[in-house]
């Protein structure tokens, strides 16, 4: 055991290590190059810019209108976790806690949005959406995001449910709660971590869910990625820099995000449920 | 009437035995939800892919095989997502089988590694576009160090989608194959070694074959990420050449050419493509071992 545990770590470990170092060297030179360009004034053919400025930041600002954009994607993403909280729950809470007929059918349809590309259901969904005149505006966007949102949901709640002791349950009906009771006064309480873990996640989605939103949004619907987007395949008509500024903003706003749901998710959390014991 | 009900339970109690009560009206915005917002609109893709402007009920799809620019889509997506998935699936077991232990600071490392996650794909355009092009740090690095006499293209081609590809992916990939290792118990490969089995066979005859299952499944998950690459390969990649995977020739038909016919078609071959790979995976994982990863006596 203790030739094993030696500090000289086998070529293997060296090797595994600095694949991670390298991917995450990689990591920090993709993200790093777009911060350092955007505070740059002019950058071509050297290791670094060759003065240093924010004024791309007020001009992405005023250029790209990015208040409302920002206040698009805030109202988009609140109505979304809201919408698919409130519907997702109470289906998550029944299959979870149920069994019936058609239950094993009705597991596969919330999945199937889950499993298939975004713009395979996007472009008829946009279709069908224009067609009654939702696209174009915010109720079209909100709508095609809840599509894959809500299964979301249901999906990460429904084993969160599984783990609440039913004889809680059992035990205020005993005690004459009916269903609505028992949802409000017992359930609610117990599952708050749940919900704010589900609707972190769904937030995080949404802000950075592109084909949807792209193929839904109209000029004054547009979330921050479309926006950042659309100014991208623009390229040449906007100085490459306030481009960068305007990416920078959105990578701020995703790490505050991130910040904010690693306080209540477990990262391993946040592709799978894992029982990570005693930590 | 009170004789019909002594002698059958009313409806309304059958089918409670059975499980169905008003408990379950609980279900119904989720599948109302579903149905008008994924189902309808999904088969309204598929009846107007059926209604081409020409060439009869099978028009659009006659069109897209016949097209050469529109069927070596189908070649193109998979030629970039099944290796990309494959990658970050065996990049992720070696490094996930290293680290499964307890070690000083494995959260900041998993954290670090939701990071790619959430940058979403148009921000790693943006940036591999700046780090990978031609005066990027990468190349200078390159040409500093003396390995290349030119900058090396790696932007607006196929290794730029590629890239992105693995950015996001692999770190998704890890994670969850971390989740799955850490769902074996170690005591079943101390109980190897304790047999005589070495490092390597331990591996191999222990923790992959419970592991597989897993690996199916996390293949499955990154493939359909990679499946459905889109911005990147507009703007990191070569969108009319190399990189034309299915879903810009999806996006170019509806919204460029206005053929929403043709567009559902490829929307539909699209998903067809993409079940036909999972089930070919998830098919193969039958055939495994599947149950309790936890050793015996649990």
């Amino acid at each position: 055991m203790a030739a094993r545990r030696a500090i000289v770590a086998t070529p293997a470990a060296w090797l595994v290590w600095g694949v991670v170092v390298a991917f995450f060297v990689f990591l920090a030179g993709v993200i790093g190059s777009v911060v350092v360009s955007s505070f740059g004034t002019r950058w071509f053919d050297t290791w670094l810019p060759l003065g240093w400025t924010p004024d791309w930041y007020a001009q992405a600002w005023d250029e790209f209108t990015l208040l409302p954009v920002l206040i698009v994607t805030l109202e988009v993403s609140a109505l979304v976790v809201g919408i698919s909280v409130l519907i997702g729950v109470p289906a998550a809470y029944v299959l979870a806690r149920r069994s019936f007929p058609g239950r094993r059918l009705l597991y596969l349809l919330f999945l199937l949005p889950i499993l298939m590309p975004p713009i395979t259901y996007g472009i008829p969904l946009a279709t069908v959406l224009y067609k009654y005149g939702f696209a174009g505006n915010l109720s079209g966007v909100v709508l095609a995001n809840l599509v894959p949102s809500v299964p979301f949901v249901i999906l990460t709640m429904t084993p969160f449910i599984e783990q609440i002791d039913p004889a809680v349950e059992r035990a205020a009906r005993m005690c004459g709660a009916g269903t609505r009771q028992v949802f409000v006064r017992i359930l609610a309480p117990l599952l708050v971590p749940g919900i704010l873990a589900a609707s972190i996640l769904v937030l995080v989605r949404t802000v950075g869910m592109f084909e949807l939103t792209f193929l839904t949004a109209g000029p004054d619907s547009q979330t921050l990625v479309v926006a950042l987007y659309y100014s991208m395949s623009a390229a040449g008509i906007r100085a490459q820099q306030s481009i960068d500024a305007m990416a920078v903003i959105y990578t701020s706003m995703m790490l505050v995000l991130l910040v904010l749901a690693l306080r209540f998710v477990n990262p391993t959390q946040l592709v799978a449920r894992v029982r990570d014991d005693g930590d | 009437m009170s004789a019909i009900v002594g002698a059958r339970p009313a409806l309304r109690h059958r089918l409670a035995e059975r499980g169905v009560d008003r408990q379950l009206l609980l279900l119904l915005p989720a599948a109302l939800f579903v149905v008008t917002l994924f189902i309808y609109p999904f088969l309204y893709g598929v009846g107007l892919s059926f209604q081409p402007t020409k060439g009869g009920t099978l028009g659009a799809y006659r069109e897209f095989f016949t097209d050469a620019y529109l069927r070596d889509t189908i070649l193109t997506t998979l030629r970039l997502s099944l290796p990309a998935a494959l990658l970050n699936v065996l990049a992720s077991v070696p490094i996930a089988y290293r680290m499964r232990g307890r070690f000083r600071g494995k959260r900041l490392l998993t954290t670090l590694l939701v990071v790619p996650i959430t940058l979403g794909t148009v921000l790693t355009a943006q940036g591999l576009l700046n780090f990978l092009g031609p005066t990027g740090w990468f190349n200078r690095s390159l040409l500093s160090a003396g390995l290349v006499d030119a900058p090396v293209r790696l932007t607006n081609n196929y290794w730029g989608v590629f890239f992105s590809l693995v950015i996001t992916g692999f770190p998704f990939a890890f994670l969850l194959v971390l989740s799955y290792l850490s769902g074996i118990d170690p005591s079943l490969e101390r109980a190897a070694a304790t047999l005589g089995a070495g490092r390597w066979q331990r591996f191999r005859r222990i923790t992959l074959p419970l592991l597989a299952p897993g690996l199916a499944t996390t293949f499955c998950l990154t493939f359909v990420l990679a499946f459905s690459v889109f911005p990147s390969a507009v703007l990191v990649g070569d969108p009319a050449g190399t990189t034309r995977v299915m879903s810009i020739a999806a996006y170019d038909a509806a919204y460029v050419r206005y053929d929403y016919p043709l567009a559902s078609a490829v929307a539909v071959l699209m998903g067809l493509v993409e079940l036909l790979v999972i089930a070919a995976v998830l098919g193969w994982r039958a055939l495994l071992y599947t149950g309790s990863t936890a050793g015996g006596k649990g």
